[in-house]
């Protein structure tokens, strides 16, 4: 196998043994939407008009969730240093690890969010869209989030060092998954305009994300 | 092949950790660094890999690939095994074989090598120190590279397992590899060289005025570094060598 | 044989193994017979066919909560008479109750599409079942995340016995508070307001899922401590090969 392939099956298989990774992330979005109407209340009409904003802002919070442990398990147990003076470039080390996140942490919100918009009474149509724009911006997601990860990569306290430093950089990809969301539910702006923003927001942070946390680590390590 | 390092000094956190350091190792050869805790041992191999940034100095590598740096021709067992404890011990070879380059790797005769064949399906949690150790000393053995950087390598080891490193670093020398190990205490190579970093005298505190990488800000320079530095005279430099500075 | 002869591992291991195929072969009869009861029971004059949900809805709700209150009363002998396999049997209901739960959470979307026009209100009822379901994930990743099973017993334990406050708020809820599920009908004071050509199917599909939880959770108990073994000698091995 190549090394990154190598990687990528590594990481996927670490997140899924260790404290059942992908069950954990759609526990806590279940329980994150599940407190919004013992806080809002009841009311169906108000939490369907909502229910995009939630799904976006529990989505957004499930996928920070055991991100900081990202590179920082690989830093204590000395695997960051292999990692580091590897014959593939640091960059693509990074970006598969921000893949391999992703899909045991992102994919499944995908999967679960269709479930879980039936307790906030979303239609289908409301349904298919919202998992759409999760399905876009969630590596926007992770792969800001990477940048985070790497800066607080050797703290003792990352974890809350991390969401201070990711969450005000994940507002944009915020701002247009729920506009194209609303769009499409309830207008009056066409629906393509904010998802292709949000589509260019996710090809950016692809791109900055690991070369950004990349550089992070190399300062961090030296 | 040969490693040598030209006047290296490196900083940490505010201090001269060594500085003038001169060393040349071969093909080959093995050459041992000793010296008290905090006497940059660590530092010295970490910063040969890049890990540690160089103050001053250089090191050159006559007759490697040119098209990888040091650190891509290098195995570095460092003081943590980069073991993962949810990985059997078989998985977590075979991670390391495959991510640092090797086509093919035979598991059983790498882990069998270190005297773990038979635990090959156990999760490495299960391990105990000397276990994890040798696990990851297999990796070594797993993929070839010609540079071994070792810290500590016999440190929770007991004396079979002791003997199995000795066999193979005897081997990889035989293959003309060549080794730099960090230790407190004999490793079993004989004719290796040995460079003392507590010869090079005393550490001073880096004046934050001056340019830390001038040679007069250097305390005390190599004057004596053991039986190594004799091979030091700063190397010619053809085309196609590497150097880290 | 006593509750003190079954704690030996090996006692129970042989118990499990001679009645696993008695238990199964019950709960399929009793599935049988359930099953067919509750097609030829009559149809609501409202509801239609749809009420035939009823006979699975109701039996996983309570199987669910009876599933949590086994790991509670698990949960006393972990941390009071430190059981040998308390522990074992609160770590095997956990997932069988969340089945369980989940199964009385779908059964009940898919009755209340039809009836209510919508999947899900956030009633009391419903929204204490989704918290029993929650507190039921929430164990089991508790069970997950710490690796030494004696050390996530204890924490397992004290989590069931401070969940053990949603069950009273489940059965209670539709009394409590003015509810769209509909108030208690088979256990209440002044008996149950049921026809008997829906009770009876109702009690024998209940003794059918209770056997079916009974069987899983005997076989779940025996994989655990056989699971148990395996890391025991695993361990073992480990440590023998020096």
């Amino acid at each position: 196998m190549n090394p990154l392939g190598a990687l990528l099956v590594r990481d996927m298989r670490l997140s899924i043994r260790v404290g059942g990774g992908a069950l954990m992330g759609v526990l806590f979005f279940l329980v994150v939407v599940t407190l919004v109407p013992f806080a809002v209340g009841p009311d169906l009409a108000l939490l369907k008009k909502i229910g995009p904003a939630i799904l976006w802002l529990a989505a957004l919070l499930a996928s920070l969730l055991a991100l900081d442990r990202l590179f920082a398990t690989d830093h204590e147990d000395g695997s960051l240093d292999l990692l580091l003076m590897s014959r593939t470039p640091l960059e693509l080390v990074v970006a598969v690890k921000g893949v391999a996140h992703w899909l045991t942490t992102g994919l499944p919100l995908i999967v679960a969010a269709p479930l879980i918009g039936l307790l906030l009474n979303l239609d289908p149509l409301a349904e298919g869209t919202l998992a759409l724009t999760l399905l876009v911006g969630t590596p926007a997601l992770t792969f800001i989030g990477l940048i985070g990860a790497a800066i607080a990569v050797a703290l003792r306290r990352g974890g809350l060092l991390l969401a201070i430093i990711v969450l005000p950089l994940t507002v944009p990809v915020l701002i247009f998954g729920v506009a194209a969301a609303n769009a499409a539910i309830v207008g009056p702006v066409p629906f393509g305009t904010p998802f292709t923003i949000l589509c260019a927001l996710t090809l950016a942070s692809l791109v900055i994300g690991p070369f950004a946390a990349a550089a992070a680590l190399r300062q961090e390590m030296e | 092949m040969r490693l040598c390092a030209i006047d290296l000094a490196c900083h940490r956190g505010g201090r001269d950790v060594f500085a003038g350091l001169n060393f040349s190792i071969a093909s080959g050869q093995a050459l041992t660094v000793t010296g008290r805790n905090g006497a940059g041992k660590s530092s010295l191999l970490r910063s040969i890999i890049g890990l540690v940034r160089i103050a001053g100095g250089r090191l050159v590598l006559e007759g490697g690939d040119p098209e990888l740096t040091i650190a891509e021709q290098a195995h570095y067992l460092g003081h943590q095994d980069a073991l993962k404890p949810a990985l059997s011990v078989a998985e977590n070879l075979r991670f390391w074989a495959a991510f640092l380059g090797a086509k093919t790797v035979d598991t059983h005769a790498c882990l069998d090598a270190v005297g773990l064949a038979d635990l090959a399906d156990l999760p490495a949690a299960y391990l105990s120190a000397g276990q994890r150790r040798r696990l990851s000393i297999a990796r070594l053995g797993a993929v070839k590279r010609p540079i071994w950087l070792l810290d500590e390598p016999a440190s929770t080891l007991d004396v079979s397992a002791q003997q199995q490193l000795a066999e193979l670093m005897r081997t990889h020398l035989d293959a003309s590899g060549l080794i730099l190990a960090a230790t407190h205490g004999p490793i079993g190579l004989a004719d290796a060289q040995e460079l003392r970093l507590d010869d090079i005298a005393p550490v001073g505190v880096v004046d934050e005025e001056r340019d830390g990488r001038s040679e007069s800000s250097i305390p005390v320079s190599a004057a004596a570094i053991g039986r190594a530095t004799h091979t030091s005279a700063a190397p010619s430099q053809p085309d196609g060598d590497q150097v880290r500075s | 044989m006593t509750l003190t002869e079954l704690a030996n591992p090996s006692r129970f291991l042989a118990f499990a193994n001679r009645a696993l195929p008695w238990l199964g072969g019950m709960t399929v009869i009793a599935f049988a017979f359930g099953l067919d009861m509750a097609m030829n029971a009559p149809n609501d004059y409202q509801q239609g066919a749809t009420v035939k949900i009823m006979y699975l809805h109701v039996p996983s709700a309570w199987l669910g909560m009876l599933g949590w209150a086994l790991m509670s009363v698990a949960a006393l002998g972990t941390l009071v008479w430190r059981h040998p396999l308390a522990d074992v049997a609160a770590k095997a209901a956990a997932p069988i109750g969340a089945a369980f739960t989940l199964l009385c959470l779908v059964t009940g979307s898919l009755w209340g599409r039809p009836e209510w026009g919508t999947y899900w209100v956030w009633d009391a009822r419903l929204t204490s079942e989704l918290v029993l379901f929650l507190l039921y994930l929430g164990v089991i990743a508790l069970w997950r995340t710490v690796e030494d099973p004696s050390r996530a017993a204890r924490a397992a334990a004290i989590l069931t016995l401070v969940g053990a406050i949603d069950l009273p708020i489940i059965k209670f809820s539709v009394d409590w508070w003015n509810t769209l599920h509909q108030g208690s009908s088979v256990f209440r004071l002044g008996g149950s307001t049921i026809y008997p050509t829906i009770l009876i199917p109702l009690l024998v599909m209940a003794l059918a899922f209770t056997l079916l939880f009974a069987t899983l959770h005997l076989a779940a108990m025996r994989n655990e401590i056989l699971r148990r073994r395996v890391r025991t000698f695993r361990l073992m091995q480990a440590s023998a090969a020096s």
